[in-house]
Parts: structure tokens; C-alpha cells; sequence
């Protein structure tokens, strides 16, 4: 049996049945890190000795009883932009590559009482603000399908890891598609639940009004045991929603007879690569297989997700990124003269080009005389974007569409043209606007072997329309990972 | 480009963002901050007189709770993220004159 080509939930069944101990499980991560990291660079921290330690508790917490849950024993990896009380936590910026937080973020807090074992952190763009883990301070992440190409992005790292074996699953955030973009570039799947569903409390704040933390594994049933162990009402996160049905693992069933499944034309026009519209389209095919009715819908306003984006996410992030000032934690300029010059100094230094580039941009955008005509302008345009969605969850159950226009690019070849890489969220962004869910399932590979991602979107608080979608079409196809070519 | 940025404006930016950008960063930001402006005037094209702007998508306005400190004191874990500290304080370079 290869132990590292197990899923999570089947990982933990095997330790509670003391077929493979937590101890075993989490050297064999460590092996594999040792193996490949040095090629993939998924990790910015990897705390051998703390997950040897937290797996000898973990293994005697189940021994005797008190841990049963679905991912005890797991070994896990987070995003590097989760607080982790004590474990260096950097946002892939050198703005906090000395920053150990004193709490944890709830999410992984959720985690750790449900038994896993945390690896280490995962390499990101810096801040989240990026799509191909290139604009990480710590080196760029390589995809471990063919480590000429990015993994996407921002969550690259904790995707290339799953995939790569260097963890059973991982934590991600998705800001404007930052989960599901890099898990259709990896071949894994990857949950962006409905905003408020997950407590963005210990989460380094991008985009606080479109950022959620979800999952990142090897399949779909993995991905529903995790949002629902993560998910929990917080009163520490004003925006936590306490929703009434948390019972996620319930959609696992393979059944699509009479679901509504809507196909938006706009999602297949320009810039979509053939190869990936024909698995997307294969994929509905399955569906429709078992039971589905499909139809093709006009979803208006495609086009203008991804302008209005960049305007709200750079005016929350250039706010939210005003707590970097080099006082309480962080790097702090060697040479200035005076507190302003401190502050200006430290950020120039701290910060990268693609978040200074989103900073100006946000602070140009709320600055008095341009407030309306973009921030509400912006603001306006997501209440329009929301409607259009309203309106088709009137008629369908699921939305169904690519989670990228292309297989992942080479690396070095979006970082030239910021435009043409926000352009590659055109699909993702606009569900992050509307605040639903939605979830990236590998549906094939191209001519070049590079995964190409289905994504499934619901309506506000019915991920289980999504997971039961994914799940089906699961069935028609077997996990492959990018060692199994 | 339709949107030409100037020197002024890039100046008043890095001070509202309290950035020191080099003389080739400036360059680059009024380029990019440029293009960005053009495409975002796409969103122009759009009637939104009638429409509200949604910051939340859902209707939640303030949420309030009790103010009471649920965490204990963590001065000292707190204090050894900081660049500089004393006396259990953080220290800044001197403010006032």
C-alpha cells in the first residue's frame, strides 16, 4: 500500500483501525518533502520536530478514545497567511519574516481540535495578491505537474502540495479565485464556501469583504469532511454568518437525477483554450448522464467582475495593509529619520511590487474626488453582478463553467502583463463579488499534461448543491496525481 | 492611454499610502496605475444611477457584542514580535520635538 497516495478521510480510517500509526504517516510527508521540495518549493516553514511531537499526542489521543473525528491523525498544511500561535507566519512577505503570532486563527484552531497534525505553512503570492505564487518574497512555487509551469495562485502552495504528496490536505483562502484557480492548475479540488461560512478570524486580511478560508485535497469527499470540521459561527468575526446546516459530508451521494444545471455561454467565449473548454463541456456530458438537466443561460455582466474587483479588493487591501508600519511586529527599516520616514521606509522596503502596485491603486481609488466614481461605482456594479446570480439561482441549482480559461502558464510568463493575469480570474471573481460558493474538480488533463479544472458555483449557502455535483461527477473518473502519469 | 497620471498625483498617493517609491518605481506606478485606470473605466459603460452600492452581500449592518477580555495577558509574546521595545512598551523613533 503507497501511504501517500491516500486520501485524508481513508488515511484517518487506517490509524483508528491501527493499520498505519499518525507517526508513520507524518514521516512519510516528511520523506516526501525531503524528496521533492527542493524542486516545488510548496513550503515557506516546514516544523519537523513540532509535527513528530504533535503526532506522538495525537496518536495517543485516539489510543485512548478521545479523538474519533474523520481527520484524526491527518497531516496537514496551511496557507501561510493563517496565524499560527508561535509558528512563523509570513504571508510570503518580507514585511513579516520575523512574525510569530501569539493565537491562532480559528480555522486551524477547528483543525487542531479535530485531531490533525500541521506540517508546516505554504508558499503564497505575497499578501494573496497574485495568481501564480510568483510574487511570493520566498521564491515562486513550482507546479509539480511540470516544474516549468506556476501552480497558480495565491493559495500555489498549499495546491502543489496536495498534489505533490508533501501533505494529505491543506488549508487555502480565495480572495478572487485563489483556491479554485491553483487547484484546476494542480489537479486537486478545492472549496470556496459561501462568505461568512468559515471565520476569517487569525486570517491576514487581503480583501475582507470577499476573502474566505476552505479546503484544499485530493477529492471531494475530503473536501466536505473539512469544510464541515473548519466551519463554525464566531463571534470574533463580525462577518461570521451562523448558518443553520453545517452537515456538509450529507451531499456525498452520487445522485443528479432532476438537478438544474446551468451552463453561462458567457463562460465560453474569447480566450478560452480549446482543450479546456472540450473537458468542461465532456464533464456536463457525464452529468447529464446521470440524471441532470442541462441548459445554457446567459449570465450578463461577465466582463465587468473583474474591473470592479480590482477596485474593491486594492481599496479593502491598501486599508487592511496600513497595520505594516514596522511598530508592533515585522521587519523594520535599518535607516530613517523620524517616524513618518520610519513608516515610509519599512513599507517600501517590506512590500513587494504587485502589493505597492495594489496599495496605490487603492489609495488612489479612495482618495476624495475619485471615491465615487470608483469605490461606489465599483460597489454599485457588485450589487448589479449579485443580481444577475439571483436571477439564475432562480432557475438552476448549479452553475457550471471552467475555473480558469487556460492550463497553467509557464512561469515568467504572467508577471509582465498584470492585466493579462487578472484576466485569468475572469471566471472565478465574480463569485467572490456575490459571496457564494464554489468548487474546483479536475476534469482531465491537455495535450501538454497539465490538469484543467471544472468548477461548480451554487447559490449562497448551498454547498451542498455543489458537493453533490462534484461528487457525482467524481464518480466517472479515478484520482490522478501528477506522479501517476 | 486615456488616463494620464501626474507626477502630482503619484506624489499625493505615495503619501496617502505612505510609500517611498524610487524615481523608476514612480515611473512604472503612473504607467500601471494608468492602464489599470483605463480598464476600470470599463465599469462606465454600466447604468448604476438606480443602483444601491453593496459593500456586504448580505444584510448585515453593525454587529455588536458585550466588551469584555475573553484573552489574558500576553505582553511578553506580544512584545518580542516588536522591532524595538522598552520597558515593556513598543518603541518608535521621537515623535514631537
Amino acid at each position: 500500500m503507497d501511504l501517500l497516495s491516500l486520501t485524508a478521510v481513508e488515511l484517518s480510517k487506517k490509524i483508528k483501525a491501527k493499520e498505519v500509526t499518525v507517526i508513520e504517516a507524518t514521516k512519510a510527508v516528511l520523506n516526501q518533502i525531503d524528496k521533492i521540495e527542493d524542486k516545488i518549493n510548496s513550503y515557506v516553514t516546514v516544523d519537523k520536530e513540532g509535527a513528530i511531537k504533535r503526532a506522538e499526542e495525537v496518536q495517543k489521543l485516539i489510543d485512548d478514545g478521545s479523538l474519533t473525528g474523520p481527520l484524526a491523525g491527518v497531516p496537514v498544511a496551511i496557507k501561510d497567511n493563517m496565524c499560527t500561535s508561535g509558528m512563523l507566519t509570513t504571508c510570503s512577505s518580507k514585511i513579516l519574516e520575523n512574525f510569530y503570532p501569539t493565537y491562532t486563527a480559528e480555522a486551524v484552531l477547528n483543525l487542531e481540535k479535530a485531531g490533525v497534525v500541521i506540517i508546516g505553512k505554504t508558499n503564497m503570492d505575497e499578501f494573496a495578491m497574485g495568481s501564480t505564487t510568483e510574487t511570493s518574497a520566498y521564491g515562486p512555487t513550482k507546479n509539480p505537474w511540470n516544474t516549468e509551469h506556476v501552480p497558480g495562485g495565491s493559495s500555489g502552495g498549499s495546491c502543489s502540495a496536495v498534489s505533490a504528496n508533501e501533505c494529505f490536505f491543506a488549508l487555502g483562502s480565495d480572495t478572487g479565485g485563489s483556491i479554485r484557480q491553483p487547484s484546476s492548475f494542480c489537479g486537486v479540488t478545492g472549496i470556496k464556501p459561501t462568505y461568512g461560512t468559515v471565520s476569517r478570524y487569525g486570517l491576514i486580511a487581503y480583501g475582507s469583504s470577499l476573502d474566505q478560508i476552505g479546503p484544499v485535497a485530493k477529492d471531494v469527499t475530503d473536501c466536505a469532511t473539512i469544510l464541515e470540521t473548519i466551519a463554525s459561527y464566531d463571534k470574533k468575526d463580525s462577518t461570521s454568518v451562523a448558518r443553520e446546516d453545517y452537515n456538509f459530508t450529507e451531499a456525498l451521494v452520487d445522485d443528479v437525477t432532476g438537478m438544474k444545471i446551468g451552463i453561462p455561454k458567457d463562460y465560453f467565449g474569447e480566450g478560452l483554450e480549446s482543450e479546456v473548454k472540450e473537458a468542461v463541456l465532456a464533464a456536463a456530458k457525464e452529468l447529464e448522464k446521470k440524471g441532470a438537466i442541462i441548459e445554457e443561460f446567459d449570465l450578463r455582466l461577465v466582463d465587468y467582475a473583474i474591473p470592479a474587483y480590482y477596485v474593491i479588493a486594492a481599496a479593502e487591501a491598501s486599508s487592511n495593509l496600513a497595520r505594516f508600519d514596522g511598530v508592533k511586529y515585522g521587519y523594520r527599516s535599518e535607516d530613517y529619520n523620524g517616524l513618518h520616514n520610519m513608516y515610509k521606509k519599512t513599507r517600501s522596503e517590506g512590500f513587494g511590487p504587485e502589493v505597492k502596485r495594489r496599495i496605490m491603486l487603492g489609495s488612489f481609488v479612495l482618495s476624495s474626488g475619485y471615491y465615487d466614481a470608483y469605490y461606489l461605482k465599483a460597489l454599485r456594479t457588485k450589487a448589479l453582478i449579485k443580481q444577475e446570480f439571483d436571477k439564475a439561482f432562480e432557475k438552476y441549482d448549479v452553475i457550471l463553467g471552467p475555473a480558469a480559461p487556460t492550463t497553467a502558464p509557464k512561469i515568467g510568463d504572467s508577471l509582465s502583463d498584470p492585466i493579462k493575469m487578472y484576466l485569468g480570474d475572469i471566471y472565478t471573481i465574480s463569485v467572490n463579488l456575490a459571496g457564494l460558493p464554489g468548487i474546483s474538480v479536475p476534469c482531465g488533463v491537455d495535450s501538454k499534461g497539465l490538469p484543467i479544472g471544472l468548477q461548480l458555483i451554487g447559490d449562497c449557502f448551498k454547498e451542498k448543491n455543489i458537493i453533490r455535483a462534484a461528487y457525482a461527477f467524481e464518480q466517472t473518473r479515478s484520482y490522478t496525481g501528477p506522479f501517476d502519469k | 492611454m486615456a488616463n494620464i497620471i501626474s507626477d502630482e498625483t503619484i506624489e499625493y498617493v505615495g503619501i496617502l499610502a505612505k510609500l517611498e517609491l524610487s524615481e523608476e518605481e514612480k515611473e512604472q506606478a503612473k504607467k500601471d496605475m494608468g492602464s489599470m485606470l483605463d480598464y476600470i473605466d470599463k465599469l462606465n459603460e454600466l447604468d448604476t444611477s438606480a443602483v444601491k452600492p453593496m459593500s456586504h452581500v448580505f444584510p448585515v449592518h453593525n454587529v455588536f457584542r458585550e466588551d469584555v477580555v475573553v484573552n489574558g495577558d500576553d505582553r511578553e509574546n506580544i512584545l518580542k514580535n516588536a522591532p524595538e521595545q522598552k520597558k515593556g512598551s513598543f518603541e518608535v523613533p521621537k515623535t514631537v520635538e
